[in-house]
């Protein structure tokens, strides 16, 4: 039984400006509680930046908003694309979502499943989404686990398959919340590996202080709903009496 | 912590094994449905069915005692027809009493309520055989090839994935009751039975509550990978000649079979 798939309809567009730009974005939950109180943030090509900021902050309010699964007020533009209800699938397209618990973003039944689920639901032909899978299972490093069952993974397995099943999409962004939590060293120290050598622009956002230093030249501190300092790492973890103003801690 | 204890897939290189998951899903369904139309009594039949089934075992490597062993599990179930012993009409064969009711058995209820117990026997028996020799995954996809609705298959996909998730919360609820229960020295753990079941009846709601968040964020993460309403699957499998002769083969012998019961 052939099975027929529709043709690509997502190409992504050219673009020399920035990847990402938030501009003034306010968000309250249906409760009431405020969670962005007008964000502004810009991400160029290439850029590779850290998002701290203690528990509640709205960091992962902000990471939903990336690719519409929340709306707030204020624009997103994604690759000068601005963000409205016609072309959500062309962001979500884009913007390659890593949530923080690798079993929410594993819900196929076997590995490969998980990673052509985005390609296929971008209407890929079927060849392209095979070496789509492949390629992004290469680039975790983990194609001797395509006809694996998901649920019979560790933590670190089930971390860097959810990364594969956004890099099968082939994003322009790539935004990760948490992603070393729960991990234990050596696992860790792969998925640092892995994020250094891909070359995506990413925003990742993280309380492993070590790894923004070791990782992200530039951090994007958040506080209630604010960002309170967008500049270098060095210069964020060098102030010592921000961080602790922040709840933060110097690696 | 994984909880594997449902995945009643065994890994073996067989014939069943290779045979296209769409072959043996349809050879299950009829050959339960085949059971279920044989007429009461039909002995011959009856073995005729169970020598297939050893001779699927046979052929899986399973051992021909694999489906015996693990149908017995499924037998209290089948008691449920007990009520069929008194109600059919035929000649008395006992009689006893039970609190105010007096319950005759008949020969034609005693024959109806064996069979029937043989027939899901077997049934149950080719079923286990087929989650054995399947793959969970291959299953589903062969059903949607078999045109059976995609939101059965995907609610039974589902269904499947997040039931590890599932018991590894209860297990973790459970554990932190556990390692909280504790007694001081000579007095017995625990309070009256109200309140224990209140306390269960809490860690139902939890287990309610956390996997109602669960199902939002698996939910947002569909999403966020462009899900619009619709399961894509690429299709591996592809009927060769081995499948159209075993799928012959198991009809032809189904076929043979009602012909033995019914003549």
């Amino acid at each position: 039984m052939p099975v027929t798939h529709l043709t690509s309809r997502f190409i992504a567009p050219e673009c020399d400006g920035d990847i990402l730009a938030v501009n003034d974005l306010y968000f309250s939950y249906p409760d009431g509680h405020a969670a962005l109180n007008g964000v502004s943030l810009k991400l160029c090509e290439g850029d590779k930046v850290a998002l701290v900021g203690p528990n509640g902050a709205g960091k992962s309010t902000l990471m939903l908003h990336l690719n519409g699964i929340l709306t707030g007020r204020g624009d997103v533009e994604i690759a000068g694309k601005r963000l409205t209800r016609d072309n959500l699938p062309l962001i979500r397209s884009m913007v390659g979502l890593v949530f923080q618990n690798p079993d929410d973003q594993l819900f196929s039944p076997t590995v490969f499943e998980d990673v052509a689920f985005g390609p296929l639901h971008m209407g890929l032909p079927e060849a392209e989404v095979r070496s789509r899978v492949d390629a992004a299972l290469e680039a975790v490093r983990m194609n001797s686990y395509r006809d694996r069952l998901s649920h019979h993974l560790s933590v670190g397995e089930k971390k860097r398959i959810a990364i594969a099943t956004v890099l099968s999409m082939q994003p322009r962004l790539l935004v990760l919340d948490e992603p070393s939590a729960g991990l234990d060293p050596r696992a860790r120290r792969t998925l640092i590996n892995l994020l250094r050598d891909l070359p995506i622009t990413m925003l990742v956002s993280t309380h492993d202080m070590k790894l923004v230093q070791e990782l992200f030249p530039r951090t994007v501190v958040m506080d209630e709903g604010c960002v309170v300092a967008d500049s270098l790492t060095s210069e964020i973890l060098g102030n010592e009496s921000f961080l602790n103003a922040h709840g933060l801690e110097k690696p | 912590m994984h909880f594997d204890a449902f995945d009643r897939y065994h890994d073996h290189d067989s014939f069943i094994h290779r045979l296209d998951p769409r072959v043996k899903a349809v050879v299950t369904v009829v050959f339960i449905v085949s059971n279920a139309l044989l007429p009461d009594g039909a002995w011959f039949a009856f073995g005729f069915a169970w020598l297939f089934l050893l001779f699927c075992n046979l052929f899986s490597k399973l051992g021909y005692t694999y489906t015996l062993k693990r149908s017995i599990i499924a037998l209290p179930f089948a008691l449920i027809a007990i009520t069929v012993l008194f109600s059919i009409p035929g000649n008395p064969i006992s009689t006893f009493r039970f609190l105010m009711w007096d319950f005759t058995i008949t020969d034609a209820g005693l024959l109806r309520f064996i069979s029937i117990l043989i027939r899901s026997w077997l049934s149950v028996q080719m079923a286990i055989l087929l989650v054995a020799v399947t793959r969970f995954p291959d299953l589903v996809h062969a059903f949607e090839h078999l045109r059976v609705p995609a939101i059965l298959t995907t609610i039974i996909a589902f269904l499947y994935r997040y039931l590890f998730v599932l018991t590894d919360e209860v297990f973790r609820l459970l554990r932190a009751r556990e390692s909280r229960s504790a007694a001081a020295p000579g007095s017995r753990s625990g309070g009256g039975v109200m309140w224990r079941a209140k306390i269960a009846g809490n860690m139902a709601g939890q287990l309610f509550l956390r996997s109602y968040e669960r199902s939002d964020r698996i939910y947002n993460a569909m999403l966020a990978r462009g899900y619009a309403g619709h399961l894509y699957t690429l299709n591996p499998h592809e009927m060769k000649s081995a499948d159209y002769y075993a799928t012959a083969f198991a009809i032809a012998v189904i076929f043979l079979m009602q012909v033995i019961g019914r003549f």
